[in-house]
């Protein structure tokens, strides 16, 4: 028996995790999950070997920052199941000082993929084999995708003729990063299309 | 007893069997690979956080030095998610352009692919016969969009500009010879008795660790995994196209190679039948707070000039929401993760690269194989740095 449509998986979901989803929601055709930290192995674990839902494919980990929250920081595991030809997401919320239980036990591609979150937010994974930054240089001070972080980072590199050696030097901009705000307070008016939709209406 | 010593051994970044600049720190165990560890980053531009601070519309280009053999197929995976937030429909005869110029990608790809990957285990002639091929179809670029590889010729809503008939015409005399091309590329490759020592029975991939290592597109296939997302959750007008889905046995180098090769003649198919069904019409939505005005319009129409000037000072705004939107890029699932929090600069953009994940898999796959069959998993593997370090 496979899963037809994404409502159906959304009532399996919750009906098989009950307290351990915290709200689940579909929006844009896209079955968004939302747990708790200490839920994740436990969840995943269950969409991974459930006959049902069979998510036998994790497509991505993606972090998000939102530093004016207070659980600063958003992640979300996609997966993919080939039977029931559906997605899903789940999202765990978190705080800066939290470690997240690793994956890789699971799904051995999230190795790199907990490894590029940890390099560009910081985050720390538990229990996990290598936890090396991945991107970003050798050496590498921050994390760039934290908001926080300036677009133009704090060292630039060059190659020194004189020392014959590649330098790493502050970054010196002849012009600094221009980010002009050009959204309007301006929303525009809803009345035209109102007007155009009795129109429509009328004809 | 003799004292046998693991030997370290550094394989690039510069090399040119590393397609790019991979560090590929390998243990050797005399000449048997004992352990892989690849460092990758050297290409990272940051461009997640570049497009954090540009508009929706200037976001696009970035798309096209990912995996800048294939530039439109990531250029519509983002068009695709902002349209999703969007909900806008685009027009028809859009989608169809769209198609054409995707499955040009795809055959640009795997020509540089096949080639290189011969290329890698000795054999010159290959890439020397698919790399003019290779200039033509970027011709077909360039007449489209202006620019050879980094064509930012889709947009949200539609494509930038509509293609003339002289270069339809030429699009569909290259489809009648191009298929000669290939049977000339498989006389040289198939059968041949050195590129299948160097292939057959090489990095091989089970069925389940293709699952596990987040495989897609060849390399899911060639292990015999019928998934291809044209079919199976298609976008755009795949639904309305004829075409195949072709699938290896033994889920080693020579069924990737093969793989490739026929998927080529199912895009040619595909080009063919979309040139045959091309509608007239408009080419990208008609709504003006998405897609900027014609040129002639500014002249005559204020409100015209009024659209153009916040198109491209603010960019348009994009309703608050995420989503994910995957396309059957020639490497894989290529997929966009996009956040918006209603404004007109995306508030994240992930963007998930095939490669990556098939890079990552490289210590599994070379792990008791010789040295020398390093550079033919490697290129059967398809990989860009553009995308895997973004």
């Amino acid at each position: 028996m496979a899963i037809k449509n994404i409502s159906e998986l959304e009532k399996i979901v919750n009906s098989e995790l009950t307290s351990k989803v915290d709200n689940s929601s579909i929006i844009y055709d896209e079955l968004l999950i939302e747990i708790k930290v200490e839920e994740l192995i436990n969840v995943i674990n269950f969409l991974k070997s459930n006959d049902l839902c069979k998510f036998r494919q994790l497509i991505d980990v993606v972090g998000i920052d939102y530093p004016e929250e207070e659980k600063r920081f958003n992640l979300i595991y996609l997966f993919l199941s080939h039977e029931n030809n559906l997605r899903i997401k789940i999202s765990i919320k978190f705080e800066i000082t939290e470690q997240i239980p690793s994956i890789t036990k699971i799904f051995p591609s999230a190795n790199w993929m907990e490894r590029e979150v940890f390099d560009m937010y910081g985050i720390k994974f538990k229990n996990h084999p290598d936890l090396r930054r991945i991107l970003t240089d050798y050496n590498f001070k921050g994390h760039p995708l934290r908001k926080d972080f300036p677009l133009t980072g704090f060292n630039e590199v060059r190659y020194s003729e004189k020392d014959k050696k590649v330098v790493y030097e502050p970054v010196k901009l002849e012009q600094n990063y221009r980010n002009f705000d050009f959204s309007s307070p301006w929303e525009g008016t809803k009345y035209i299309k109102e007007i155009q939709n009795k129109k429509n209406e009328k004809n | 007893m003799k004292k046998t010593k693991t030997l370290n051994l550094n394989f690039g970044p510069q090399h040119p069997a590393a397609h790019g600049v991979l560090r590929l720190i390998l243990k050797l165990d005399g000449e048997v690979v004992e352990e892989a560890d690849p460092h990758i980053g050297l290409l990272h531009r940051g461009t997640e956080k570049l497009i954090e601070h540009k508009t929706y519309t200037q976001a696009l280009p970035y798309f096209d030095r990912l995996d800048y053999v294939a530039p439109m197929n990531q250029e519509h995976a983002f068009a695709l998610a902002t349209e999703k937030l969007l909900k806008i429909e685009v027009p028809i005869r859009a989608k169809y352009i769209r198609v054409i110029f995707c499955e040009i990608g795809r055959i640009l790809s795997h020509i540089l692919n096949v080639t290189t990957q011969a290329l890698d285990v000795g054999a010159l002639t290959p890439s020397l016969w698919g790399f003019e091929e290779r200039e033509t179809l970027m011709t077909f670029y360039e007449r489209a969009s202006g620019s050879r590889l980094h064509a930012n010729y889709f947009r949200t809503g539609g494509v930038h500009q509509d293609l003339p008939q002289k270069l339809l015409d030429d699009i569909g005399k290259f489809c009648q010879t191009f298929p000669k091309i290939i049977d000339d590329l498989e006389n040289l490759l198939t059968d041949n008795r050195i590129f299948k020592q160097r292939n057959v029975d090489i990095g091989i991939v089970t069925k389940k660790d293709a699952m596990d290592h987040s495989f897609s597109g060849v390399m899911l296939r060639g292990s015999g995994i019928v998934w291809d997302l044209r079919k199976s959750q298609p976008y755009e007008c795949y639904k309305d196209l004829d075409f195949k889905i072709p699938v290896g046995k033994n889920g080693d180098c020579y069924d990737r190679y093969l793989c490739r090769i026929e998927e080529m003649r199912e895009s040619v198919k595909i080009i063919k039948q979309c040139l045959d069904k091309l509608p007239k019409g408009p080419i990208k939505t008609i709504d003006n707070k998405i897609s900027p005005p014609k040129r002639e319009d500014l002249k005559n129409s204020m409100e015209a000039l009024i659209h153009h000037f916040k198109l491209f000072t603010e960019g348009f705004r994009v309703p608050a929401g995420n989503v994910y939107s995957a396309v059957e890029a020639p490497k894989g699932e290529f997929g966009v993760y996009l956040i918006s929090d209603g404004s007109n600069k995306p508030y994240r953009c992930k963007i998930r690269a095939p490669g990556f994940s098939h890079l990552q898999a490289m210590d599994y796959l070379i792990r008791g194989h010789m040295l020398a069959d390093v550079p033919a998993v490697l290129g059967s593997l398809d990989i860009v740095f553009g995308e895997v370090d973004r």
